[in-house]
């Protein structure tokens, strides 16, 4: 497939490999933001093939990850709400919320369907006149646009039984967040590809100045995550802080134009919790005003009350770079894919499914 | 005695367009429906004898294997739940080293079921099992009423005669065996996905639904030790190549470039970030047999019509129970059983 071969070739993974470490003289600590180039970092096993010295540090970009234990539990109490139809992305499927997972709630009579598009959720608003379908909205900026267009679908359409819970996050705020903790360790960033599809690099230039961080907006192939890191230690071994765009082939600094008016026109910004992280400030998007009447929870009342995480996960500390999934003492014995301890061993994207997926036999070093 | 109108009438049993209870009430109404519909399709002497059971000739021993199918959409791309249900079992006959012979039918039917599609599904049936040359010898008919199934539940049981000389399971796999795909994977899995979520895709995708005893069989026949064979269905090639090394005790190596894959199962399950080896195929199997045996059963299984058979990997002694993916450029990773379903990710 053309744009996706050509970066897993393997003379050209080879040669990006020892690029990479003819200009790493130091030990230095990356981050990369995004769920899918972690996922990416362990299905090509770019780990192992790091200089010495060069640590990765898998960041908090998974939707299915920081989205708070008690907003799946609000999702699941919708659910079996006998009036309401819920749509979601197939990844929320298996995420346990303190009452059980939405799959339970099927098996228990919930009617919960798994959608590709938030347009598909439109339709079954339109086809089901009887129920209220509810769409379950998490993820970032790149899946924000659809749902907005959903929403203004729904008013178009004047559907009275449409209504979205939105749970969506915003990248920027969180690094800012993580460069801001005392005890941070992160010295530049491979920024989301796909996020900035969307929104641009306009937010970047400030985290840039403000911490004296390299950001490198990276894409998700092999190739792209190997020369993102080489263009992230040039700067670190140079002693700049740029921004710079690896991924050019999809980003362009103002962003999708489009893309953007859509989630402004519907949502403005808030302060999120993120699962992991806390309250984010402006880490989130709701539903405007206007739109009120489409929001779930001006519909059906705020999510319960915050719940702690259960003892044994440490899944703050993962999200937040601290750890590594696989020194964690549960990794692969008290937590695993089938009876996962919290959400990062769920997702495809989640940092410790997608080690527990590809790379259990080696443990970290 | 019938009534002449109903003889009158395109579609068959009495006159009803849909499934209707008494279709499975045990009356005459069912009556019509199996001799119409199933055994005019079916067509074997055990049906027409119109007995609750049947007789059968085969030499021990006996393989048999029994599954239940169900699919949305019914129909696709390449097949539909009728064919399927016929080559899922025939296959399994396969799998177990044997000559598929007989099979069963038991149909579950949901009221309201449009007749004309039950009878496409079960003269696809028909036509899979004349393809394979197995017979359909008895079967059981019950309706559910409306909304209590999903339109059409096939469950089928297969018996064959054993023709491998030695036994064919995950314990005879040794380190230093070869294993062998007969295919291109993922075709089914895929190619259903896409037919069911209207996934629109510039290539069309065809499930590979079809028979693969002629294959086996003719590998069993030359002088092969074949130690296993698997079908990668559910799971596709990731589960058959894991629960066999979990059985057997043993690891695997998987070279990832030389898996066959279409361009367009590639492609799809990019946009859909799903994996082309834990989809699910109907028409391909997987062999573990020495590697000094596997040019041999290549050439035996390109000249079978399996044109794209190929060696995959190796069975090793370390990491027993783990299936490893060597990528292209040196890497290496763990291939993982899926832990539910495959789900397109979020973005």
């Amino acid at each position: 497939m053309r744009y996706v071969d050509e970066f897993r070739e393997p003379a050209r993974l080879r040669a990006a490999v020892e690029a990479l470490h003819r200009v790493t003289t130091r030990p230095w600590t990356i981050m990369e933001i995004c769920g899918g180039q972690t996922h990416a970092i362990a299905r090509w096993s770019l780990e192992t093939r790091l200089p010495k010295g060069l640590t990765l540090v898998h960041g908090p970009g998974c939707p299915v990850c920081v989205t708070p234990v008690e907003v799946i539990e609000h999702a699941r109490r919708l659910a079996i709400d006998a009036s309401v139809l819920l749509c979601t992305f197939g990844d929320m499927m298996r995420v346990p919320g303190t009452g059980g997972d939405l799959l339970a709630a099927r098996a228990a009579g919930a009617d919960v369907r798994v959608v590709i598009s938030p347009l598909d959720a439109v339709e079954l608003a339109r086809a089901r006149p009887d129920a209220t379908v509810v769409f379950f909205g998490v993820g970032f900026e790149t899946t924000a646009p659809t749902v907005a267009l959903a929403i203004e679908a729904a008013h178009r359409l004047r559907l009275p039984n449409f209504a979205v819970l939105a749970a969506h996050v915003r990248v920027p705020p969180a690094m800012a967040m993580i460069l801001d903790a005392p005890d941070n360790a992160v010295q530049a960033f491979l920024a989301a590809g796909h996020v900035c599809t969307v929104e641009g690099t306009a937010a970047y230039p400030e985290l840039v100045r403000r911490f004296e961080v390299p950001m490198v907006v990276t894409g998700f192939e092999p190739l792209d995550l190997l020369e993102g890191l080489r263009r992230a230690v040039l700067q670190l071994e140079a002693g700049r802080a740029d921004l710079e765009i690896q991924y050019e082939r999809a980003v362009r600094p103002e962003g999708n134009p489009l893309a953007r008016a859509a989630v402004e026109r519907v949502f403005e910004v808030t302060d999120r919790r993120w699962r992991g992280l806390g309250v984010v400030p402006e880490g989130g998007l709701r539903v405007r005003e206007a739109f009120a009447r489409y929001d779930a929870e001006h519909r059906f009342g705020r999510p319960p009350a915050h719940v702690e995480e259960p003892g044994a996960c440490r899944a703050a500390d993962v999200l937040r770079g601290r750890l590594h999934p696989t020194s964690c003492p549960e990794f692969g014995r008290g937590c695993t894919p089938e009876r996962p301890l919290g959400a990062p061993m769920v997702s495809s994207e989640g940092a410790c499914a997608a080690y527990y997926h590809h790379r259990r036999i080696q443990r970290h070093p | 005695m019938s009534d002449p109108i109903e003889l009158s009438c395109p579609s068959p049993s009495t006159g009803y367009e849909r499934v209707v209870l008494a279709h499975g009430a045990g009356g005459r109404v069912m009556q019509r429906l199996i001799t119409d519909l199933f055994i005019a399709a079916f067509d074997t002497p055990q049906l027409h004898r119109g007995h609750d059971g049947a007789t059968v000739e085969l030499s021990p021993p006996i393989a048999v294997t029994t599954d239940a199918f169900t699919v949305t959409p019914r129909f696709f791309p390449g097949g539909d739940i009728g064919s399927l249900a016929v080559y899922g079992t025939v296959n399994d006959v396969a799998m177990c080293g044997a000559r598929p012979a007989v099979l069963t039918a038991a149909f579950i039917l949901e009221e309201g079921l449009p007749l004309p599609e039950l009878r496409r599904i079960v003269e696809s049936m028909a036509a899979a099992a004349r393809r394979c040359g197995v017979r359909i010898v008895t079967g059981d008919t019950k309706v559910v009423e409306h909304g209590q199934g999903d339109g059409v539940y096939v469950t089928t049981t297969g018996m064959g005669t054993v023709v491998a000389k030695a036994a064919i399971e995950p314990a005879s796999v040794r380190p230093g065996d070869a294993v062998l795909v007969s295919g291109p994977v993922g075709d089914h899995g895929i190619a259903v996905l896409a037919a069911r979520e209207g996934i629109e895709i510039e290539t069309a995708l065809r499930s590979d639904a079809g028979p693969v005893h002629e294959a086996v069989l003719a590998l069993l026949q030359a002088d092969l030790s074949v130690h296993c064979l698997r079908d990668p269905t559910r799971g596709g090639l990731a589960s058959a190549l894991g629960e066999v090394a979990q059985s057997g005790g043993h690891g695997v190596r998987i070279d990832e470039a030389s898996v066959p894959v279409r361009p367009e199962v590639a492609d799809a399950c990019e946009l859909l970030g799903l994996d082309p080896l834990r989809a699910a195929c109907e028409g391909r199997f997987v062999a573990w047999l020495p590697a000094r045996h596997a040019a041999r059963a290549i050439e035996i299984l390109q000249a079978s019509g399996c044109e794209r058979a190929t060696t995959i990997g190796e069975i090793t002694s370390e990491h027993s129970g783990v299936v490893v993916l060597r990528d292209g450029a040196g890497g290496e990773r763990i291939l993982d059983m899926l832990a539910g379903e495959q789900w397109p990710r979020i973005c």
